[in-house]
């Protein structure tokens, strides 16, 4: 991705790059010096931007691009009670400051209550202004979730955030490009959020690191908008910048319609030039990648990374089934940290709450996909389950559909719209040493509060263990068990 | 931004892979507005731990941070870099570190050094055998060493001319600014704004 000759086919993200190219970095001593690209939409939360709004201030510099700003508040923001003051008093001060900053500086905000609040990278996408072919950024590392619409969508720094802010430019070295080919079709109960941890887990937490991922063949070709955006999501879990899928007729269909979404005549223009953004024929990728979808089936994981996972049907791995011997303490430590055994069956595993919500997977299909599996069936009066929907608007149109009446029915709380327990910074958390089957994209050690313990997995596997208590598969719930010859 | 050429300190060596910013520092700390006095929340968790290495009165006063592979991984939270310059760190060697981390370091003059796994191997055992080994990093030679070890690292030009300069990157964006209004005046105007607000 150093050079873009006009003459060679490119992949997407050497055309969503070459597009937004202000000024090229200079070849010194056979290497380049980062380009400075044009940011299309900055994204702004209270947690990243405190500093960087101060950052300004300090300078006596303006927000350049207000209008290529949205801010909506969610890592801080209570799931219950919303309509009260904020009772931790530093959270509450973070969404004081960012409500004084987008003030001062003439920028757009979902403030808590409004119907377009919520988790940033769900509303985004909601309110049309994700669209493809764009450079989109935010102070999160989730942010290439908006590279599911062929966008190139980056997490930065805080220093970086008052650097878009001031400037609406970021200085960016090139990435090198991987080829991650699904092909085949997902078997039932399988989903988008398996194909990604199996990814994770061939290629390592940092097997993306320096890399573009683009997701393509037929398996991602016959996913939905809200699938490839739990895949993109997670790119940032294989060590990537950013993952991305070829805008097709699903992309514009999903972006159709939508607040922000072009309109009449532009509508044509705005689809011609995101047709012509696609992966040409003959385009080379520095790495290739392959993942059969038809023999992928539910993922978990067991460890204390998001690459340390396994097929549901598997048993809790021995740290000697590592060769590296890094990995191999990795795995002790995880395994120690985690409380498991190895060779445990992950089925025979309890869970004491499952989580679904978080960036990852808590869109309207997210929550349809988890309802359908508990329909009509009793949870395991053991665990408590936590439904928090990603958007004001995505709770507002389940709740239009009676999917809050299935959550209730079913004994899981209904809750408003933020990160909520994704991370620790809200009065989700978990307690020390309680288990969690969760459909966010982080098991780290105390990720979802101190020491709580976490298993990544997908919605309808979150469903199945709510009813079974423990790790289960949508198959487990939906078949009736074999009986013993 | 205060430029760096070369730096001498102690080590200290974290044998471990995979050290997460959530390790680093904890979400709970991310509510704050400051951008400094994050020293106390650094490795929050793990300084629990009686055993953990800087918890040993020999590691204390590191100033330059020895880790497994694939440090900084996961959230872009830049106060992971604010908490290890906060503690007193003023460089961290690793074998591959992610890459967000990795440009939120370059930001604010935290140098990042790049050194092959086998000789971070080596330096682990140099800073076992006696903690008060002193580590040098220069940057203009690119080379690291640390009692018997002499070696190179890997960091690219202009990450390392920044750091060595101590420039600021916005005031060298806003050099650019014609080239930046000029890009502008070109931009297709059926881009999204979000201004006027539609919902």
């Amino acid at each position: 991705m150093v050079e873009i000759a006009s003459d060679k086919p490119l992949t997407l993200a050497e055309k969503v790059w070459r597009d937004h190219v202000v000024v090229r970095g200079e070849d010194k001593d056979g290497q380049r010096s980062p380009d400075l690209l044009y940011i299309d939409l900055h994204l702004v939360h209270e947690v990243t931007s405190p500093q960087a709004f101060e950052g300004l201030r300090l300078a006596g510099r303006p927000v350049r691009r207000p209008d290529l700003t949205i801010a909506t508040e969610d890592h801080n923001t209570p799931t219950l009670e919303i309509d009260k003051p904020i009772a931790d008093p530093v959270s509450r001060i973070q969404v004081d400051t960012l409500r004084a900053n987008c003030e001062e500086f003439g920028i757009r905000l979902h403030s808590l209550g409004d119907a377009n609040q919520g988790i940033v990278h769900v509303v985004g996408p909601q309110l049309g202004l994700t669209q493809p072919g764009m450079t989109v950024v935010c102070g999160d590392s989730h942010t290439s979730t908006h590279g599911a619409f062929g966008s190139l969508a980056m997490g930065i720094g805080t220093s970086e955030v008052e650097h878009v802010l001031a400037t609406q430019t970021l200085s960016l070295k090139p990435f090198k490009t991987m080829a991650v080919t699904v092909n085949g079709t997902l078997q039932p109960g399988v989903s988008s959020k398996d194909i990604i941890l199996a990814v994770i887990a061939k290629i390592g937490t940092g097997g993306g690191q320096g890399y573009v991922l683009e997701y393509r063949g037929s398996a991602i070709e016959q996913l939905s908008m809200e699938a490839r955006m739990t895949i993109c999501n997670m790119s940032i879990e294989a060590g990537a910048r950013a993952g991305m899928v070829g805008p097709d007729e699903t992309t514009f269909e999903y972006v159709k319609g939508r607040p922000h979404a072009p309109t009449g005549e532009d509508w044509d223009t705005a689809v011609d030039y995101w047709r012509s953004l696609r992966t040409e024929d003959g385009a080379e990728f520095d790495a290739e990648v392959t993942i059969d979808a038809d023999t992928l089936e539910p993922f978990v994981t067991w460890g204390t990374n998001p690459g340390q996972g396994v097929g549901l049907n598997e048993s809790v791995p021995r740290p000697t089934d590592f060769d590296d011997p890094v990995d191999r303490e990795s795995a002790e430590r995880a395994l120690q940290y985690m409380g498991l055994e190895p060779g445990t069956p992950m089925k025979d595993i309890r869970v004491d709450t499952v989580f679904l919500g978080s960036c990852t997977n808590s869109r309207l299909e997210d929550l349809r996909k988890a309802a359908e599996i508990i329909k009509g069936r009793q949870k395991d009066p053991q665990v408590r389950m936590i439904v928090v929907p990603g958007s004001a608007q995505v709770r507002l149109e389940a709740e239009a559909e009676g999917l809050d009446r299935v959550f209730k029915d079913f004994g899981a709380e209904w809750r408003f719209a933020g990160c909520s327990m994704c991370l620790g910074m809200n009065p989700d958390q978990l307690a020390p040493g309680e288990r969690c089957a969760s459909t966010s994209n982080r098991n780290f050690e105390g990720r979802q509060g101190k020491g709580g313990l976490t298993h990544l997995v997908s919605p309808v596997v979150a469903a199945a263990t709510a009813i079974r208590g423990t790790l289960s598969a949508p198959s487990d719930v939906l078949q009736p068990e074999p009986t013993p010859a | 931004m205060e430029p760096i050429i070369t730096h001498t300190g102690t080590g200290v060596p974290l044998k471990q892979s995979n050290v997460d910013t959530d390790q680093i520092i904890p979400a709970v700390f991310l509510k704050r507005i400051t951008k400094t006095g994050f020293e106390d929340a650094l490795f929050y968790a793990w300084r629990k731990n009686p055993d953990f290495v800087l918890n040993q009165e020999a590691y204390k006063n590191g100033t330059v941070l020895v880790a497994g592979p694939d440090f900084g991984t996961g959230s872009s939270r830049e106060h992971a870099v604010w908490a290890l310059k906060d503690y007193g760190f003023r460089v961290i060697i690793s074998s591959r570190f992610a890459d967000i981390f990795y440009g939120n370091s370059a930001k604010q003059g935290l140098l990042a050094a790049k050194v092959a796994q086998p000789d971070v191997e080596l330096i682990w055992k140099e800073l076992e055998k006696d903690p008060t080994t002193e580590i040098t990093v220069n940057l203009e030679s690119r080379t690291v060493r640390c009692g018997s070890v002499d070696t190179t690292f890997d960091i690219d030009n202009y990450t390392r001319w920044r750091l060595l300069e101590g420039l600021d990157d916005i005031s060298l964006t806003l050099r650019q600014d014609e080239a930046i209004g000029a890009y502008e005046s070109t931009r297709p105007g059926i881009k999204p704004k979000t201004l006027p607000a539609k919902v």
